[in-house]
């Protein structure tokens, strides 16, 4: 994007299109450094990124899974041994 | 790459010698998330069991020539979008799987994620600075673990373009890593971190709305 900051400070708005590198740890070290700088002097950019934090632990999660319907255990049970006489 | 782990390699073996214990392990682990990833793809409940089923059945099929270059797992979640993607074309639908693995799709890569009416301009006192900064969220987990809540995030979730919400249901709904979801997708982690990274803007967006709103 143009930003004309890109190469020796962060600001908000280029901040928003690095949270995502920045949380998966994919920015270059120098990068990184200028995202936690600015992160000190950033309430707005905290709040940001916490939110991005508080959305991401809120979809869905593994655990919340129904069990297997029995009917399809039985289905599968018989494939299963269909295919293991078949080999 | 993905490496197949020693416990599902173990597993694996087992399987390919018949083991069926080894058969209802891997259903009772992998079942759920298959399903769940059918369904964030649009498919209905019951539409969604027959895409799982289907895509074990198409496992067995393949087993004797599955040469193990990604983990298993990875390898039934590839499975599992061939599936649906070969139901919808049957189906004639128009589908989010005509563009999984080439090219991009409108809203993959373009654009701000954050409306840039919410940053000061070039006029401003600090241009490209928070104008409309979001609002602190107080308690965000108990908030969104309400129902309704619940509700937006799944809405925000189907309505993505269709790679976004694949690489955001892969990752943040069934917790796979980036190298899993690259792996599956067939994509660059780059290309999977723009799409992570929109897709996750546009649901925080939709979030901020509802509670602000």
């Amino acid at each position: 994007m143009a930003d004309k900051h890109q190469h020796d400070e962060v600001v908000c708005q280029g901040f928003v299109e690095l949270a995502t590198d920045y949380l998966e740890g994919a920015l270059p070290e120098d990068r990184r450094d200028l995202v936690e700088e600015h992160l000190v002097v950033c309430d707005s950019c905290k709040t940001y990124l916490e939110q991005i934090e508080a959305t991401v632990e809120a979809l869905p999660g593994a655990g919340r899974d129904e069990p297997v319907p029995d009917d399809t255990r039985a289905a599968l049970l018989s494939a299963f041994r269909e295919w293991r006489t078949e080999r | 790459m993905v490496q197949t782990t020693t416990a599902e390699n173990t597993l694996l073996t087992a399987l390919r010698n018949g083991d069926e214990a080894a058969f209802v392990e891997l259903v009772e682990r992998y079942h759920g998330p298959l399903r769940r990833l059918a369904r964030s793809l649009g498919a209905t409940d019951s539409v969604a069991e027959e895409i799982v089923q289907e895509t074990w059945l198409g496992a067995l099929r393949g087993l004797d020539g599955f040469e193990e270059r990604s983990s298993l797992k990875t390898w039934l979640f590839r499975i599992l979008t061939y599936q649906a993607r070969d139901r919808a074309a049957r189906e004639k639908r128009s589908v989010p799987f005509s563009s999984l693995a080439r090219g991009g799709e409108a809203g993959d890569d373009a654009g701000s994620v954050v409306d840039p009416d919410r940053f000061q301009g070039e006029d401003g006192c600090w241009p490209e600075h928070w104008a409309t900064p979001p609002r602190p969220w107080s308690q965000p987990h108990v908030r969104l673990a309400a129902m309704e809540a619940r509700e937006q995030i799944r809405n925000a979730l189907t309505t993505l373009p269709p790679r976004q919400q694949l690489v955001v249901a892969l990752r943040d709904a069934d917790g796979l890593t980036s190298a899993e979801v690259c792996d599956i997708l067939e994509i660059s982690e780059a290309n999977q971190r723009v799409l992570l990274h929109r897709g996750r803007a546009a649901i925080r967006n939709v979030l901020e709305e509802y509670i602000d709103g």
